[in-house]
């Protein structure tokens, strides 16, 4: 090789971008870096497992902060690009950070934190020592990563991070129960993601670009000469399988409920919602068209998932596995907003995506609770609750309703809006799902807190032949103290707040995800944020 | 040698979703190799197959004269790559560990942590 001689300067401005990158550009990748530095420097003092908790703690509030810094940021200037390396897109690959991406970071960065408070006392040394807290910075790196990266390719690697990262996870504790579900929701997640890849080859031989912006420029060109259909297709088919949508959702009941309940917690929370995000960007940022071609099939998806979720939860007897549905019911409700499309609907989506990370998280801890108060996760058994824990009954009860739809907490707004927007295009049978299924979770709710709390606790006889077995023995809670009440109960609180917030004072937050679906609908400062130049007349 | 390629995919795609539907955890996995290799395949496809053009840029110009292969597909294949090799290496250790555990490779006979008979849940108290 000769040297490249400087007698023709080349001109770099093309390829690279020039100007040195700003604070806020930093800002933009930090919230990945944080995670997976905290999740190195944990690995480093695998033996101290005392230091574990204080250092992810500090790492987890340090990247809420980091959040709130970036969502303030794009709230005031609007998408924010890095290139990574400062090449340029096609070169490089762009971070872009967007008001959806941003809302939705930092709602998993509050959950993250409250699942690391409560994995304090949940999570014993053993579980430490394998390391919960390492994988779980990883896990939020990828999930992160996910939420802000503006390259698909790059999506589908965080897609990996965060799913190696739940698989050791999931089978912390290496239990029967644990090893059978994590099978099962290993091979599921791993045939969605590499349905996700096939799509992302097909997307590269189409377009000739992974960056997201550029594909979001090229996509009406193509439309009608390309084989946009099948691709929207396949990218519908993974990412419902990752958010559990209905014919694609089995590996979900049959992994959820086995993992620490903290796990559980933050899985219910985050990974499915991952799903849903990369639906939103995919198809309603840059497939719009054939988003519309496909409405109908995804308006029906979403109605079976929410209705068939919530039935499914009717029928269950341990409590975890009645989550697992709920969650379930709760992909369909955003689901049907991505099916109906527009500012309003997409809105009402990521305003329900935004409160389901908060909630779910917090109906898991709850689950936890409940069952460390009461002694098990069957429904047969929970008693008395009402009587043993006042407090924790009404918070509980709080979160039920948001989970229901019931007003005045979260729950009742996003479901609202959706009802409104499918009224608005004649879709009264999915309207009518939507309040269907808010129906049937509360019977079940309405069903889990009479049974479990209301119900007056009884000496108990012998258990009978029907009862399923009693939890194993390291779910088997330890004593209580005062202080481990209040410790515990601290994080179910901390996302309690946020939920009732939301519940009483909506306006600001459908302000902010209907600004977010308008991004998302119209991606003109998305596309400028990368590409500056275009801009220019 | 795309058309040669497209066929060869599709046979893989094929041979994966047969094995994949099969009920014995070892051959899903097999499936799932399968499936990751077609992919790379795929993907591999999608960037010109062409050994003909070296992708050297001349003297004097910022651009290759002729289509030489992409060689970024051949970058994603590479991620790709490593990912699912590591990924099967975890499931095949998960597999055998719930072999361990369950005694079983059907799946249909793994039904520790959905229980076959779980009774209804309570109708009153």
């Amino acid at each position: 090789m000769m040297a490249v001689s400087p007698s023709t300067p080349i001109d770099l401005s093309a390829a690279m971008v020039l100007d040195p990158a700003t604070a806020a550009h930093w800002l933009a990748i930090l919230p990945m870096g944080l995670c997976l530095g905290t999740g190195a420097l944990l690995m480093m003092i695998r033996h101290r497992i005392a230091w574990h908790p204080p250092v992810a703690l500090a790492g987890l509030a340090l990247l809420v902060l980091v959040d709130i810094l970036l969502l303030s940021r794009v709230l005031a200037d609007g998408p924010l690009t890095m290139m990574m390396g400062r090449w340029r897109p096609p070169f490089g690959i762009a971070i872009t950070v967007d008001l959806t991406g941003a809302l939705l970071a930092l709602a998993a960065a509050i959950v993250a934190f409250a699942a690391a408070l409560y994995a304090e006392l949940d999570i014993d040394n053993s579980g430490r020592r394998y390391g919960f807290y390492p994988l779980l910075m990883v896990l939020m790196a990828g999930v992160s990563g996910a939420f802000l990266t503006g390259d698909i390719f790059n999506l589908y690697v965080w897609f990996e991070v965060l799913l190696i990262s739940s698989f050791g996870l999931l089978i912390l504790g290496s239990e029967r129960e644990q090893i059978d579900g994590a099978l099962k929701y290993a091979v599921l997640n791993l045939i969605a993601t590499t349905l996700f890849l096939i799509a992302v080859g097909y997307l590269y031989a189409i377009f000739g670009t992974l960056n997201m912006a550029d594909i979001a420029l090229k996509a009406p060109e193509l439309s009608g000469s390309a084989p946009l259909m099948t691709l929207s297709a396949l990218f519908v088919l993974a990412f419902s399988m990752k958010a559990a949508a209905f014919p694609v959702n089995f590996w979900l009941p049959a992994s959820y409920h086995t993992p620490r309940v903290v796990v559980s917690a933050l899985f219910a929370g985050l990974l499915t919602k991952v799903g849903v995000y990369a639906l939103l960007r995919v198809m309603v940022m840059l497939l719009p068209i054939e988003r519309e071609a496909l409405s109908l099939v995804i308006a029906i998806v979403a109605a079976l998932t929410m209705i068939l979720g919530a039935m499914g939860a009717l029928a269950q007897t341990d409590i975890r596995r009645f989550m697992g549905y709920i969650v379930i019911a709760g992909i369909g409700n955003m689901m049907a907003g991505i099916a109906i499309g527009g500012e309003a609907a997409v809105g009402a989506a990521i305003f329900y995506a935004l409160h389901s990370i908060l909630l779910m998280t917090a109906l898991y801890l709850v689950v936890g609770e409940a069952a460390r108060l009461g002694g098990g996760f069957s429904l047969t058994k929970l008693a008395g609750l009402w009587t043993s824990a006042p407090a924790f009954a009404g918070l509980s009860l709080a979160l039920f309703f948001a989970a229901s739809g019931l007003p005045p907490f979260s729950g009742f707004w996003p479901k609202a809006l959706l009802v409104k927007a499918s009224l608005d295009i004649g879709a009264w049978w999915l309207a009518g799902s939507v309040l269907l299924s808010g129906f049937l979770c509360t019977i079940g709710f309405g069903r889990l807190f009479l049974l479990a709390y209301w119900r007056p606790a009884v000496v108990s006889g012998p258990p009978s032949a029907t009862e399923t077995t009693p939890a194993p023995a390291a779910f088997a809670p330890p004593p209580a103290a005062p202080r481990t009440s209040l410790w515990r109960s601290a994080p179910i609180l901390l996302l309690s707040i946020f939920v009732v917030w939301f519940g009483l004072f909506p306006d600001p937050l459908i302000v902010v995800s209907q600004q977010a679906a308008a991004g998302l609908s119209d991606p003109t400062a998305y596309i400028l944020s990368v590409f500056p130049e275009k801009g220019a007349p | 040698m795309e058309a040669l390629f497209a066929v060869l995919v599709g046979i893989f795609f094929a041979a994966a979703l047969y094995l994949m539907m099969s009920k014995h955890i070892i051959r899903v996995l097999l499936g799932v190799v399968l499936l990751g290799n077609a992919v790379n395949l795929l993907l591999f496809t999608t960037g010109r197959l062409t050994a003909e053009v070296p992708p050297i840029i001349p003297v004097g110009s910022d651009t290759l004269a002729m289509s030489a292969a992409n060689p970024l597909p051949q970058a994603l294949i590479l991620t790709a790559i490593v990912i699912s090799f590591s990924f099967f290496c975890f499931l095949l250790v998960l597999t055998y560990r719930a072999y361990q555990d369950l005694g079983t490779d059907d799946t249909d006979d793994m039904r520790v942590a959905e229980p076959k008979d779980e009774p209804m849940p309570p109708t009153g108290y």
